[in-house]
């Protein structure tokens, strides 16, 4: 068979069988509608509440704390437009960072076209946010701070703990992407002054299509899609049942899986990043060392382009993810990169690779030994590094 | 989303190297924006390319199109190798995506850079070449949403 290894998890995730098991029985069996009055509409409702229930516990939060959604980025538009809207009387500020997700920025670029105001924190060369910068951005006229908890380029872990203390004493309200986060690492609404948190299903072995808000009791926010009064009339349409059963069961296999799922992949991560910093010339680690989500990897190499790597490691049968600008479209490189403090040049050689608890010792090994001959062969043909060569004769 | 003519050249470049006391060398883009191509020429007397040689820092793309623009060009006179457009190789390499077409016309600029080095260094004109631009890049429309 050839070769596959599958190390773009922060991308998308394979869905366990447990959870396309659990899945089934609702195309085909209880497909009634949850908000119908007969059995076969109960069974539905009844999952869904169970669902709910599972994540709110991973959550710390309530019940009816939770909200389905169609997905993360769906979660981050109604957190920032719908809470924009319902505090414009308080003042239209909000602070965020220039790493978040495009989910945020691009949200937030559409309400400063609404008339808000929008500080974007810069973060250090960990991709941290600076705490002593969000206590200055802060204005009287604040009324929303969104720094997302984990980054899903380089893996740094925002402070979001000391992040939710400063925004609870100012009264504003605060709002975390932890769509990357969420069943890796941790997380205590109450602990943490969380109001508001999206996840996503697909970026924890759960069905894609599927997301969550959590919103705090007692945070006014509008409804973002309106018609029935489903989610507590706050999202309406016919609930995605299947996706959110399947989502419970992510979520209740991450909970209990964590301790030793994330010791696992964060043994096998440090040991990628060890092997490929010492056997790799000109390579970097890009984002926090122990800050960082368990399952990330991020490097720059220098003297090489992203593409062309990604491709070679597609033809070794091996998948990963580049911030290079050939991969987006667009001739800039990652913003997150960019943001880190890194030149244009190296940006555009990075690699990410994520890994799960099925990634093996033997697929690294594969990985970082192929790595090695790709990345020597492209220097091989790059112009960069011949003038480095010649330079440093 | 590459032909298989594209992936092709990729996998298996064609002339990659150098050429020591070339004819003409010609450097074009640049690292910020993710590409940088080196073309090597080797004239002989009666101005046709013997040899044609490059470098490419870049994407899957601009090694192919970097790959393909050699092969069109050796063995052609200067005028010929004028005639290599980046619609040329880009057919030669049964086209690239429209994200990618600017590969093509750094591939073009690349040999027009190497062929005007050549002409400065000899001191001679050649019929239709301009100062080559060093720096190729695409303005991309902002999208609105």
């Amino acid at each position: 068979m050839d070769k596959f290894i599958y190390l773009d998890n922060a991308a998308t995730t394979r869905v366990l069988p447990e959870v396309a098991e659990a899945m089934m029985p609702f195309f085909t069996e209880h497909y009634g509608n949850a908000s119908t009055i007969y059995k076969l509409g109960a069974a539905s409702k009844e999952a869904m509440t169970g669902a709910r229930t599972q994540i709110a516990q991973l959550l710390g939060a309530k019940t009816e704390e939770i909200y389905f959604t169609a997905g993360g980025s769906e979660s981050d538009n109604w957190a920032l437009k719908a809470t924009a809207e319902a505090y414009a009387g308080k003042g239209r500020h909000i602070i965020t960072s220039k790493i978040e997700h495009h989910a945020i920025l691009h949200t937030c670029e559409w309400l400063e076209k609404h008339g808000f105001e929008v500080t974007y924190l810069d973060v250090d060369e960990n991709g941290q946010v600076r705490l002593e910068d969000l206590k200055a951005a802060i204005r009287p006229d604040t009324i929303l701070i969104s720094i997302m908890f984990a980054n899903n380029e380089i893996g740094t872990i925002e402070p979001i703990r000391e992040i939710g203390e400063i925004a609870h004493e100012k009264g504003i309200l605060f709002h975390t992407d932890a769509v990357q986060a969420f069943g890796q690492v941790p997380i205590n609404v109450d602990e943490m002054h969380i109001d508001m948190l999206s996840a996503s299903g697909h970026k924890l072995h759960g069905p894609k299509g599927i997301g969550v808000l959590y919103i705090r009791k007692g945070v006014k926010i509008r409804s973002f899609v309106h018609g029935g009064a489903q989610e507590r009339k706050r999202r309406a349409g016919t609930e995605n049942i299947p996706g959110i059963v399947g989502l419970g069961k992510a979520v209740e296999i991450a909970g209990r899986t964590m301790e030793e799922r994330t010791a696992y992949e964060r043994e096998l991560r440090d040991y990628l990043i060890d092997r490929v910093l010492t056997e790799i010339p000109h390579s970097r680690l890009n984002g926090h060392r122990s800050e960082r989500l368990p399952n990330n990897a991020n490097f720059c190499f220098r003297f090489i382009e992203g593409e062309s790597m990604l491709i070679m490691l597609d033809m070794a049968g091996v998948c990963g993810s580049s911030g290079s600008a050939c991969t987006s479209g667009s001739l800039d490189p990652s913003h997150v990169l960019l943001a880190i403090g890194l030149p244009h040049e190296i940006a555009h050689g990075s690699l990410r690779l994520t890994l799960s608890e099925e990634t093996t010792k033997e697929d690294i090994d594969y990985t970082v030994d192929n790595l090695k001959r790709i990345i020597e062969n492209l220097r091989s043909m790059s112009p960069l590094y011949e003038d480095f060569v010649k330079k440093n004769q | 989303m590459y032909s298989e003519k594209v992936m092709d050249h990729f996998q298996h470049p064609r002339n990659v190297g150098e050429i020591e006391n070339a004819s003409g060398v010609g450097t074009v883009g640049n690292a910020k924006c993710g590409d940088i191509m080196r073309i090597y020429l080797d004239i002989d007397e009666n101005q046709v390319i013997r040899d044609c040689k490059f470098k490419t820092f870049g994407c899957g793309a601009a090694v192919a199109t970097s790959s393909m623009a050699t092969e069109l060009v050796i063995g052609k006179t200067i005028q010929e190798a004028m005639e290599v457009t980046n619609k040329a190789v880009m057919e030669a390499l049964d086209g690239l995506p429209p994200v990618k077409v600017h590969c093509s016309l750094l591939a073009e600029e690349a040999i027009h850079a190497a062929l005007w080095d050549y002409a400065e260094k000899h001191g001679i004109k050649i019929e239709g070449l301009e100062k080559p631009k060093t720096d190729i890049s695409e303005h991309e429309e902002e999208e609105e949403y």
